[in-house]
């Protein structure tokens, strides 16, 4: 518990600083004065800043969830085609049932989701055992596959414009109060997640192992994909493609305190907020006041950062 | 060298391609003629396509060959391992460096040029290492080269927004190419440094035949390993130059095209791989813009395509224990 | 007591195990003894319900296994498999912790931590406790593993080639230990061993199978002559004995 302490420090100067940044001008001290920043700050900066907070979060969260299921470091929930599933069960209902309401989308994207991160899961669980760097690029192309099914679809009924909208660079600039809310769902599988640390850490050390503890190993696995697939729909969905942060931050706070999930998860939201939180402001100041999407800078420096871990661990995963 | 059952099957085989290649050019260029003016209109027309196509084909099917024996791997592609983003990234730093007004005015020659040098020099610098030394890791190089892909697409989408923020029209990039719409304005320039590399590298096939054979063979062999390396480098960035610049990224073409090639053919000798996978590339090419766009009326849609089928042979090869 | 009936298994089109029927006695050190691909592993990852049961009947201390729930399973029996290669960046005594999940499911109480610091002692891990499982030696972390079947704290204890990448020493000071469990605390261990004189001189009741069938079980006197040995391997083996026991010599 040493680092969260910290870590929670360096998110909360983050999302203040999130707060007061924008076009318009917010003064926190003057606040109560200026109802027209109050207005800014509640209707635009701060659903903005706990979009970003929550995402940044409930990605990490799913990136350790789904390291764990394939026992694999070099994937995420970026890699491994779970949010072209989504996009591809949100065609699905799009056309099917274009009138459904919000909460039936959402199920139909998460169960697709689910389906496409299974399919991922059984693909490599044929892959030859002991070829650590096969699995992230099996989840590579395999996305590739159905991004490439998504497109056709899209363009077949016209609704390419949204396939692309979910997984393209994702980025917060549309966030307002009514439009994120979704991402507390996200959140809330995260939350679901740490209740069940122990099953995914046992789940980490092998079939074996868990089969020999008393583990469900199939229960866990759906626990898991759930997880996943419920975190990678809200979140493309509201804000589409956040690529690298559920692969490198679970990385980087292993390579500091393990995969104790029951300590490192919480560790591991705070850090995935913070990182992501951290490149949404560079975005948002690097060309003031017009954006950059906070998908393009976590593209290169998530980029940045897995090419390290390729080359800084030795290849045993 | 060969027996002479293999050489009758090869000429067969040559035949029957170029066979099929002329008779894919003959429809497109004749199907559906309109009558009168518009005739000579629609011929010139086609006979641009027809250009572009053929180079993107031959380029894209002789790049892969060479790179994958020089990978010593029938699975890398210049494409997977990040070759084309790379390129698109120079674009955009070019574009950064001279600015848009710029940009513009540098005739296309000398643009071609100058990104084909930097695309070699920068490919020489980044591949070589990683591929020169008949690296072991195959997987983990593959990781790196798609990971670096997706970093330099990042990074020019990233100076891209940067540099225009309201319009980010110069440097326009989707995720996927298009057969439908070629830079005609490319179309020499493209053909003389196709015409150029893929010269060259027919006249080394003897040499790339022993670089398939592995580093410690070739240089046992008394090949100029590094001299050979980096040349083989060089023309497969120029060959991958040439079809994104007219038409965009196209991640899986050329593993389709080398696989089949190798299939047909099953012959190592570069003199024949080469022609037969710049063939195969181009009737691919030519059939399948044939019946996406005049059968079915979809002229955008061969890249998804190619990409899907491309994406699942991978994984076929993957599973089935190819990819070591 | 632990019985096997009309144990049958195959992969594929291979016949592993060919209608088994014995049994392991209770509050005895069992060792399973034969050639590779004997079917020694794959009876006992049957037994620890690792593998699915293709016909036949398991049961342990009268537990069905196919009508036993899991987790209850894992508070009768702990079994250590081959594979104990993690991709998990863990601990050592966060791993040995896992050990008594079966008990606490994830709420450990001051009981479950002073298991967990007698099995680390027992094998002696206390100096490497707080050590990454994969910054110490191989024969270190297959200490580590051995040390969690030990703190999940089961009457049985199934144990797969266990001496996989210990030194001559610490396979001693296991048997040793493993022994003392049985004598001392009167549990029930199941292990398959690749030298036989660990078998020799430590086990009360030995198992010899051949080609998917059982060859030869009962006490290691009965068990370890050079007759059925000689057959076991299709190799010349010549049996002694020292301090009482027998002694397999088999460098021709």
């Amino acid at each position: 518990m040493r680092y969260l302490p910290g870590a929670i420090l360096v998110l909360a100067l983050l999302m203040l600083a999130s707060l007061t940044v924008g076009a318009a001008s917010v003064d926190l001290t003057t606040i109560r004065q200026d109802p027209y920043a109050m207005l800014v700050l509640l209707e635009s900066r701060l659903p903005r800043t706990l979009a970003v907070a929550l995402t940044g979060s409930a990605l990490a969260v799913a990136g350790v969830v789904l390291q764990s299921l394939v026992r694999n470091r070099f994937v995420g929930p970026e890699t491994t085609g779970t949010a072209e599933s989504a996009a591809l069960g949100l065609l699905a209902i799009t056309i099917l049932a274009p009138g459904a309401p919000i909460w039936a989308r959402m199920g139909v994207a998460s169960l697709a989701a689910m389906a496409g991160t299974a399919l991922f899961v059984t693909i490599i669980r044929r892959l030859p055992v002991r070829e650590v760097m096969l699995v992230p690029i099996a989840g590579l192309v395999l996305a590739g596959v159905l991004r490439a099914i998504a497109t056709f679809i899209g363009w077949q009924t016209d609704l390419l414009q949204y396939v692309d909208g979910w997984l393209m660079a994702g980025e917060f600039s549309g966030v307002i109060a009514g439009r994120y809310e979704l991402l507390w769902i996200a959140a809330l599988a995260a939350g679901l997640a740490w209740f069940a640390a122990d099953r995914f850490a046992i789940l980490g050390l092998g079939d074996q192992v868990a089969t020999g503890l008393g583990l469900s190993v199939r229960a866990v696995m759906r626990l898991g994909l759930a997880v996943v697939a419920v975190v990678m729909a809200m979140v493309m969905t509201t804000v589409g493609l956040i690529p690298f942060l559920g692969l490198v931050v679970p990385n980087i706070v292993a390579r500091i305190m393990g995969d104790n999930l029951r300590a490192s998860i919480p560790v591991v939201a705070v850090f995935g907020a913070a990182l992501l939180l951290a490149c949404d402001l560079i975005g948002r100041l690097i060309r003031y006041p017009y954006e950059i999407p906070v998908g393009t800078i976590l593209g290169v420096i998530g980029a940045a950062i897995f090419l390290w871990m390729l080359y800084a661990r030795p290849a045993r995963g | 060298m060969q027996g002479r059952p293999v050489d009758k099957r090869l000429r067969l085989i040559f035949a029957g391609l170029g066979l099929v290649l002329m008779v894919a050019i003959a429809v497109w260029m004749l199907q559906g003629l309109p009558e009168g003016r518009a005739r000579s209109f629609v011929l010139g027309l086609r006979a641009e396509r027809l250009a572009g196509l053929l180079l993107v084909g031959v380029t894209t099917g002789v790049a892969t060959v060479m790179f994958q024996t020089l990978a010593g791997n029938r699975v890398l592609t210049p494409q997977i391992m990040g070759f084309d983003s790379l390129y698109i990234l120079l674009q955009t730093i070019l574009v950064a460096g001279l600015g848009i007004t710029g940009f513009a005015s540098i005739p296309t020659w000398s643009k071609f040029l100058l990104d084909t040098a930097v695309m070699i020099a920068l490919g020489c610098i980044l591949f070589g290492s990683l591929l020169g030394r008949g690296s072991r890791d195959i997987a983990r190089t593959i990781l790196t080269g798609v990971i670096l892909g997706v970093m330099f697409r990042s990074l020019s989408a990233f100076i891209g927004r940067v540099l225009d923020p309201n319009e980010f029209a110069v440097v326009q990039q989707s995720s996927f190419a298009s057969f439908g719409h070629l830079d005609a304005a490319l179309l020499p320039v493209a053909a003389i440094l196709t015409a150029a590399a893929v010269g060259l590298a027919l006249s080394m096939a003897g040499q790339l035949d022993v670089l398939g054979l592995g580093r410690d063979r070739a240089v046992a062999l008394g090949l100029r390993h590094r001299r050979v390396v980096f040349v083989t480098l060089g023309l497969v960035a120029v060959l991958v130059a040439v079809p994104t610049a007219l038409i965009g990224p196209v991640t899986f073409f050329g593993l389709i095209v080398a696989g089949l090639t190798h299939g047909i053919l099953r012959n190592p000798r570069h003199a024949m791989l080469l022609p037969a996978a710049g063939m195969i590339a181009a009737i691919m090419l030519i059939a399948g813009q044939l019946v996406f766009e005049r059968l079915l009326g979809q002229a955008s849609f061969l890249s998804v395509v190619i990409e899907f089928a491309g994406g699942l042979f991978f994984l076929y090869l993957l599973l089935k224990g190819r990819i070591r | 007591m632990i019985r096997i009936e009309d144990v049958s298994h195959s992969i594929g089109p291979a016949r592993i195990l060919h209608d088994i029927r014995t049994g392991f006695p209770k509050g005895r050190l069992t060792a399973l003894i034969g050639p590779n691909g004997a079917g020694k592993s794959t009876l006992v990852r049957l037994v620890g319900r690792l593998e699915n049961l293709q016909s036949g009947r398991i049961s342990v201390d009268g537990h069905d296994l196919a009508l036993t729930q899991t987790l209850e399973l894992a508070r009768v029996m702990a079994i250590l498999g081959q594979d104990t290669a993690i991709a998990s960046r863990l601990r050592v005594r966060e791993l040995v912790a896992f050990g008594r999940w079966p008990h606490h499911n994830g709420r450990p109480r001051a009981d479950d931590h002073a298991r967990v610091e007698t099995a680390l002692e027992n094998f002696a891990l206390t100096q490497l406790a707080d050590r990454f499982l994969d910054e110490i030696s191989g024969g270190q972390a297959q200490r580590a593993h051995i040390a969690m079947c030990f703190a999940q704290d089961t009457p049985w204890l199934l144990l797969d080639e266990p001496l996989n990448n210990l030194d001559m020493s610490h396979s001693r000071a296991l048997m040793q230990r493993v022994s003392d469990l049985v004598r001392r605390q009167g549990r029930s261990v199941v292990m398959v061993v690749h030298e036989i004189n660990y078998a020799a001189a430590w086990a009360d009741h030995i198992i010899a199978m051949k080609d998917g069938r059982i060859m030869a079980e009962g006490d290691p006197d009965t068990v370890l002559n050079q007759r059925t040995l000689s057959e076991l391997y299709d190799a010349d083996v010549q049996v002694s004995r020292h301090q009482d026991r027998p002694l397999v010599l088999h460098h021709a």
